[in-house]
């Protein structure tokens, strides 16, 4: 695949499931303006991806459209990472993929401004409004939870320490990071990595959450299109449609 | 099933819609504190463009007339027409009065 086009869809991936993720919990939140918070949190995401699948078919040609990539592409053409595609367990599972995900984000989108490709630096510049944003909400229910009550954060603690395994792949170098980052279209990751290592330590501290130990028994491969059981499923339920009626229209 | 009333304190939203405007009323929202109240007051009412300021009260520290109140505090003056500046007219291209 096209290393260029492999980046654009690291990208879109794991907005598009992330916000599907979120979708999903539309209408279960425990009040109704966390449920209104978390599908803005999902709208914004879409709008990410709807950006980037809709250059990503202009450079591909053929007629296709941003729809087709979200809408037609196998389970292995998909590169978002592991952990957005964790189910949503309970609210502090949904809590701490959403933070250790923002915090990439943010981190991420603020060295990706930076892009000598006029589109993507003009996506991060845009899109670091919203992530930023997302980071606030999300470190504060970190913190709210983790200095809580009891429960709350034994919750909490125990969502960070089962998903801390999925966190680091958003730094694993792929080809296409190699590639972009090369030629200056991409972001060095492992500047990214420290500006995301520092938030989570500042997040766990005023948490009073224990840091997740080390790197050992970091699990990936989503970046290349080997997902964990999850992926499948969304995406029959999310690409259901256009299978069935690959003429459906609004 | 939860049943009782855990979604937090009631706030009053009022939102400026265009700087120097005066703020305006539009609901109220549920929050457990400060920065949630304001979130959730911005994913609620201001995701359309409604507005460029934001102002957060808690419910509980409003103070009003109560109803029984309301005879002595409002009616006297229905009663003084002469208190009202309706003689007057204002000038055209004058909004906002």
């Amino acid at each position: 695949m096209d290393l260029k086009l492999k980046y654009y869809f690291q990208i879109a991936d794991n907005a598009l499931i992330l916000s599907h993720r979120l979708s999903e919990y539309c209408s279960r939140a425990p009040f109704l303006e966390e449920d209104l918070a978390n599908t803005n949190v999902a709208l914004d995401l879409i709008g990410i991806a709807e950006a980037t699948y809709g250059q990503a078919a202009l450079i591909q040609g053929k007629g296709l459209t941003g729809d087709d990539l979200a809408y037609r592409r196998p389970e292995n053409e998909f590169c978002n990472t592991l952990l957005v595609e964790q189910p949503n367990k309970d609210f502090a599972y949904i809590v701490v993929r959403q933070f250790l995900t923002d915090a990439f984000h943010v981190a991420f989108f603020s060295e990706l401004t930076k892009s000598k490709d006029t589109f993507l630096s003009a996506l991060a510049f845009k899109s670091i409004k919203e992530v930023t944003y997302h980071l606030r909400r999300s470190s504060e229910w970190m913190v709210r939870l983790g200095d809580g009550t009891e429960e709350a954060h034994v919750k909490i603690q125990t969502a960070l320490d089962s998903l801390w395994k999925f966190s680091k792949e958003f730094f694993l170098q792929s080809e296409a990071d190699i590639y972009m980052e090369k030629e200056g279209l991409g972001t060095e990751l492992t500047n990214v990595e420290i500006a995301w290592n520092q938030k989570i330590r500042e997040i766990c501290i005023m948490a009073t959450l224990k840091h997740p130990p080390s790197n050992d028994g970091q699990v990936s491969g989503g970046k290349s299109g080997r997902h964990s059981e999850y992926l499948g499923h969304i995406l029959a339920e999310m690409q259901f449609l256009p299978s069935k009626y690959p003429d459906a229209k609004w | 099933m939860e049943t009782k009333d855990n979604q937090g304190q009631l706030w009053e939203v009022f939102i400026q819609s265009k700087p120097g405007q005066a703020y305006k009323h539009v609901g109220s929202i549920h929050a457990y504190d400060k920065n949630m109240a304001i979130e959730n007051a911005r994913d609620t009412y201001t995701r359309r463009g409604e507005g460029t300021g934001l102002w957060l009260i808690p419910s509980s520290e409003i103070v009003s007339v109560t109803e029984n109140e309301a005879e002595y505090f409002f009616e006297p003056a229905d009663a003084k027409i002469y208190r009202h500046p309706t003689f007057y007219n204002v000038p055209e291209g004058v909004t906002n009065m």
